[in-house]
């Protein structure tokens, strides 16, 4: 089992008819993701890769019973496949769509109630080897084990993901929350899900410039009982520059590497300086 | 995308928001024509840069001489390496009191959070560190927008004589933080001078990822990020002598950081983004390259779906225009493939971001 999803996951694929959304469907479906529908308004009574396909998530909802979505609709239109998903009784939303407009998801987590989780916007997903994944991190790389991985990124989640499978330490649930400013779920959230996950024995959080959300997530750490390793990137970056994520920018003089470093070191939480130091600090505290 | 002191003025003044009268000039005649109809002025350089006042490139004038002498002289000023193109020309208020008010995302609250203060001016950021207690901050529902008693408190706690006036602008600034997408407004100072109160400054922040919907267009500037950003990627000029192409911001960050870390210094960071065919490596290529002081590049793709036999084949189309050594990590569809396409051509490979940035700084340093 894993955290947020399992085997018996029904997933909806919003926007399945779109490039992205049907190649990601496919890939999903390969990995062993029960899809049930998929939604693009206009497209109804259509199939994708033997799919049905539905023009509302209420529709979606009567004739499949999904209980997760994924979103791949374009930034325009985003906020609006949430709130639809939310008002369907959706418990995990995944938005994946990057470039959504700032206020448009201060007004969507200001509506969620909290019997609807949402991963990002602007992330790579969810996935638990073995049993389930939401989104689009690579196939191959995963490997079903017992370490938790919660990060800001996508590329990067997949060079950690990869890393750690090669070194024969496998994956209960590796998470990514989103790179903008506003996203749904935290790292705190995560690690809480975590925690109480009696399959995952410790977890890598991989956080980076801007805000302060590896800071928000000190107190919850120190109050865990499993080991927490964390990596910061962004060591590098110049101030009041955008770095790619649109969240990841250190601005007035807050949200740098550094001072996130030094701010989990003083708590006591293990910093690795590369990701093969994930690696070897992983393999010092499951030894 | 940041505006310009005048046109983030200008919406405010659209707003209801009370503005001084100004005019914009690119030369001192018309500095000094605005002058003569509006009397006592100030002269303020049009630059995105902070600490215009103290960098010399605001002047108080009292006549239409004054004002072009003063006009001539911030023309030919660079601040943080700015020229300065456009003055704004606007009528003289004599502050009385000089407060603050802006309204910015909570980033860890997920809502819009307002921060008033009475003592504004430009040690503002001074007040934040020294006196935090003298900053007032309010939250705001994005579903129900400011209600009245907010913006009622946050002015009683400003000026309570004209607490009213106050709460009007706190109002409006926050209709223009909603309508115009913005993740950023300020007014500082609103000040309060014998004609009232007028926001003598203004600074506006609208969201790139709403551009769509908005109507304001950025001033083109012809630079590397601009060029970049057009073709769908992200790039940032830094000082170091190593180019960088990096699918994902996250591993671009990272692999900048292993750079540093076995001691060389990256030029740029650069994001293609998801699904680079070699069209895209090429023209990423062309502009990290354009960059004279390169040593090396390093090429560190983690595709998944990615062809790496389409990367292959842009890096090697662009290797005649290449001077400097490639350093190439590539993980994806079609691995074997792009290596052999790439092996003919002797570019070393890597198969991690830390093996591809040792190599890097490494060849980086043969080379000097």
């Amino acid at each position: 089992m894993g955290i947020l999803i399992n085997k018996d996951t029904r997933l909806l694929v919003q926007g399945i008819t779109g490039s992205v959304g049907s190649f990601q469907a496919k890939q999903m479906k390969d990995f062993g993701t029960g899809i049930v529908a998929g939604v693009t308004p206009g497209k109804g009574g259509s199939e994708v890769h033997g799919i049905p396909v539905f023009d509302s998530v209420k529709e979606a909802v009567d004739e499949a019973d999904p209980n997760a979505s994924v979103i791949f609709v374009p930034p325009q239109f985003a906020a609006d496949a949430i709130f639809e998903a939310a008002d369907s009784g959706m418990e995990l939303i995944v938005c994946i769509t990057e470039g959504i407009p700032v206020h448009d998801m201060m007004r969507v987590c200001a509506y969620l109630k909290p019997q609807s989780r949402l991963l990002g916007a602007n992330c790579p997903g969810i996935t638990a080897p073995g049993e389930s994944k939401i989104g689009i991190m690579p196939n191959s790389i995963h490997l079903p084990g017992n370490i938790g991985l919660v990060s800001r990124s996508g590329t990067l989640t997949y060079e950690i993901v990869d890393l750690l499978s090669k070194n024969g330490l496998g994956q209960s649930t590796s998470v990514g929350i989103g790179g903008d400013p506003v996203t749904g779920m935290s790292f705190a959230d995560i690690l809480e899900l975590f925690e109480e996950d009696p399959k995952t024995h410790a977890v890598v959080l991989v956080g980076e410039i801007g805000g302060t959300a590896e800071e928000d997530s000190i107190e919850f750490i120190r109050g865990m009982s499993k080991p927490v390793i964390s990596y910061i990137v962004g060591v590098s970056a110049p101030p009041g520059k955008t770095m790619g994520h649109a969240g990841a920018i250190v601005s007035a003089g807050s949200g740098s590497a550094l001072e996130k470093i030094a701010a989990l070191e003083n708590a006591g939480v293990t910093v690795a300086k590369s990701p093969a130091d994930i690696v070897k600090r992983l393999n010092y505290f499951l030894r | 995308m940041k505006l310009y002191e005048y046109a983030a003025k200008e919406i405010f003044s659209g707003a209801g928001i009370p503005v001084p009268r100004g005019n914009i000039v690119t030369s001192a005649d018309e500095a000094g024509e605005t002058a003569k109809k509006m009397g006592a002025v100030v002269i303020k350089a049009q630059v995105m840069a902070g600490g215009r006042g103290k960098a010399g490139g605001i002047a108080k004038s009292s006549n239409p001489e004054e004002a072009s002498r003063n006009a001539q002289r911030i023309l030919g000023m660079s601040i943080k390496g700015l020229p300065v193109r456009k003055l704004l020309v606007e009528e003289y208020k004599k502050p009385q009191i000089e407060m603050y008010i802006g309204i910015t995302i909570d980033r860890k609250s997920r809502c819009p959070i307002i921060m008033a203060s009475s003592e504004g001016g430009i040690d503002i950021e001074e007040t934040a560190r020294e006196k935090p207690q003298k900053i007032v901050r309010m939250h705001v529902n994005p579903l129900t927008g400011i209600h009245s008693y907010q913006a009622r408190t946050l002015a009683y706690s400003l000026d309570k004589k004209n607490a009213s006036a106050i709460a009007d602008v706190i109002t409006k600034l926050y209709r223009v933080f909603t309508e115009y997408d913005c993740t950023l407004v300020e007014i500082n100072p609103l000040a309060l001078t014998t004609d009232g109160i007028f926001a003598l400054d203004a600074k506006m922040v609208i969201d790139d990822n709403a551009l769509f919907r908005q109507d304001a267009k950025e001033e083109e500037t012809g630079s590397l990020e601009e060029l970049a950003k057009k073709r769908g990627m992200s790039y940032v000029g830094l000082d170091g002598d190593i180019g960088c192409i990096v699918n994902g911001a996250g591993l671009a960050m990272a692999t900048l950081d292993m750079i540093a870390f076995y001691g060389g210094h990256a030029a740029n960071f650069m994001d293609v983004r998801a699904g680079a065919d070699a069209e895209q490596v090429k023209t990423a290529l062309g502009i990290v390259s354009s960059n004279r002081n390169l040593k090396a590049i390093i090429i560190n793709i983690f595709g998944g779906i990615t062809r790496c036999d389409e990367v292959a084949r842009g890096v090697v189309e662009m290797i005649p225009e290449i001077k400097v050594p490639i350093v190439i990590r590539l993980t994806g569809t079609n691995e074997s493939e792009g290596r052999i396409m790439l092996g003919k051509h002797g570019i070393t490979m890597a198969s991690s971001t830390e093996e591809a940035a040792r190599k890097v700084v490494e060849l980086g340093h043969t080379d000097k």
